[in-house]
């Protein structure tokens, strides 16, 4: 009976510890982001590497989801002769959620897993201890380039994806169903409202913290060389997963 | 149980550049350094010699910063450096050069980039001096034409030697080696035992370095300290060490399975009863 107690309490115990390491670590980068000197010619480097390297994924992603989003609420609103308000469906389900939760976790898996394995590389060849000595702290040079450019990049990403998720309702509606293209695009821009549009950025916006943060945060920790950098990965993309849709849901409600 | 051969070494005048004195580091319940002491005089060149995993990686990274001791004081040249904050440590620590084990090159950067980092970041010169510069110290480590190469396409040695370069271009004053011989042929091992000594001799810097390698450190050392069970039992000049009348120390030195290190551990009778069911 108190071995159940003592795994618990051991399970409770160590995620409080990480969860406190990890804000320990999203404070330092807040603060060195904003420390002299600042390193354009890395934030440009990783605004590269996680965005323009994202952008084909994300239009993936953003055009098949507006595809089903339109085929699935036609059928549904069939039902009771509502199908003329497809078009917004889709503009108020991409901007609002869609686009910002899908995009942010197709780069979580793609740029969250990028940072934690390169990181830990490093961290298990002591390039981090070497950047130490050689009077350079790890965080400045590392973490923040790759958190600011993920600020910047998720909400234009997400931009993307909203644009191309109501195209592609655009085409399933009119050429597929057959419906209204008029109509359509009524419908879309009559029930939008810009308040639609920047929730769903500054969603992307938190997203992207939490996927250079928990990125970051695993590289750094890693042990225990190749096996150690695999499982740092894993657990990056699964955690920074984790916590978009939990973040999903609160900012949801916060907003609500 | 600290007992010093207070012979003066070849090297380096009375002026201590690094002290520690009675410094403790555990991990956990393992009890690496128990009650350090060492002086290390300006301008010598002291090799730490030791078993695998007794510590001197922890010794190195104490002095640096890169871990904290538990208890204890570590003076450079005279500055006490158990409660540095960060902006002190980042000034402090451009006055080491430190050439890691397994060479920890930045992957991502060229060779004159790796080299000439720590210029790039803490000083003014423009791209065009700081590759000169790299170029530079580059020939004094005995390479040409390989800045514009990276790290992957160097062998072993090479990558050593960069190491080697990027370490020293702040021109420090204080030069630590992790094992620098370890994993290199023979031939390569010695180039770079030349290159320690030469440092030495072209830039007047002190060093530290920690092996096991006993023909490096008879060649590099002006003096050799052994570090066994978290302490230094010995220390004195290449010929003293080779004349210790510590049996631990002789047993270390001669490499012998046999003796008071392997005495009474697991590994002894395991090694010697094979068959034991």
């Amino acid at each position: 009976m108190t071995k159940l107690f003592d795994i618990v309490g051991l399970w409770l115990l160590r995620v409080l510890e990480e969860s406190g390491r990890i804000a320990i670590l999203f404070f330092k980068t807040l603060t060195w982001t904003f420390r002299p000197p600042f390193e354009f010619r890395n934030l440009l480097k990783q605004i590269e590497e996680v965005g323009v390297n994202s952008i084909p994924v994300v239009l993936i992603t953003g055009a098949f989801t507006g595809m089903v989003l339109a085929l699935q609420s036609y059928t549904g609103f069939k039902r009771f002769n509502a199908e003329a308000f497809v078009g917004t469906v889709v503009a108020l389900s991409m901007t609002r959620e869609l686009g910002p939760v899908l995009s942010g976790l197709m780069v979580s898996g793609r740029v969250g897993s990028a940072m934690a394995a390169e990181l830990g590389t490093m961290q298990v060849t002591e390039q981090i201890d070497a950047l130490y000595t050689l009077a350079t702290n790890p965080i400045k040079y590392l973490i923040v380039p790759r958190f600011l450019a993920s600020l910047i990049i998720m909400p234009i990403l997400t931009g993307f994806a909203d644009v191309v998720g109501i195209l592609g309702g655009y085409l399933v509606s009119v050429k597929l169903l057959g419906s209204n293209p008029t109509i359509y695009i009524r419908r879309t821009y009559d029930y939008l409202d810009l308040e639609d549009v920047y929730i769903g950025l500054f969603k992307a916006c938190i997203f992207g913290m939490i996927i250079a943060t928990i990125g970051c945060y695993q590289g750094f920790n890693t042990q225990g060389g190749a096996e150690g950098v695999g499982k740092a990965t894993t657990r990056a993309v699964v955690m920074s997963s984790l916590l978009i849709l939990m973040a999903n849901y609160l900012i949801t409600a916060l907003f609500f | 149980m600290l007992k010093m051969n207070e012979i003066q070494g070849q090297g380096g005048s009375e002026e201590k550049m690094i002290r520690v004195v009675n410094v403790f580091k555990s991990f956990g319940q393992n009890h690496v350094l128990r009650g350090l002491n060492l002086e290390v005089r300006s301008g010598e060149s002291m090799v730490v010699i030791g078993g695998s995993g007794t510590g001197k990686s922890v010794l190195i990274k104490c002095i640096i910063g890169l871990l904290r001791h538990d208890r204890g004081e570590i003076y450079v040249k005279d500055r006490e450096i158990s409660h540095l904050k960060e902006e002190e440590w980042n000034e402090l620590r451009k006055k080491f050069g430190m050439l890691f084990q397994r060479d920890a090159l930045f992957d991502s950067l060229s060779v004159w980039e790796n080299v000439g980092f720590a210029l790039r970041r803490h000083t003014k010169f423009s791209d065009e001096e700081i590759r000169d510069r790299s170029v530079e110290k580059l020939k004094l480590v005995g390479l040409q034409n390989v800045e514009a190469l990276m790290p992957a396409e160097l062998s072993g040695g090479m990558r050593k030697r960069v190491s080697l370069a990027r370490a020293i271009a702040m021109e420090p004053a204080i030069l630590l080696y992790d094992e620098p011989t370890t994993g290199l042929d023979p031939i390569m091992a010695n180039v770079i035992n030349e290159l320690i000594v030469e440092m030495r001799e072209k830039l007047k810097v002190t060093s530290i370095a920690i092996t096991h390698d006993m023909v490096s450190a008879y060649h590099i050392a002006d003096r050799i300290a052994m570090l066994y069970k978290g302490e230094i039992i010995e220390v004195g000049t290449p010929d003293a060490i080779k004349a210790s009348s510590n049996e631990i120390v002789q047993q270390f030195i001669r490499g012998e399975v046999e003796g008071p290190i392997t005495r009474g551990a697991d590994f002894g009778r395991q090694l010697f009863q094979p068959f034991r069911r």
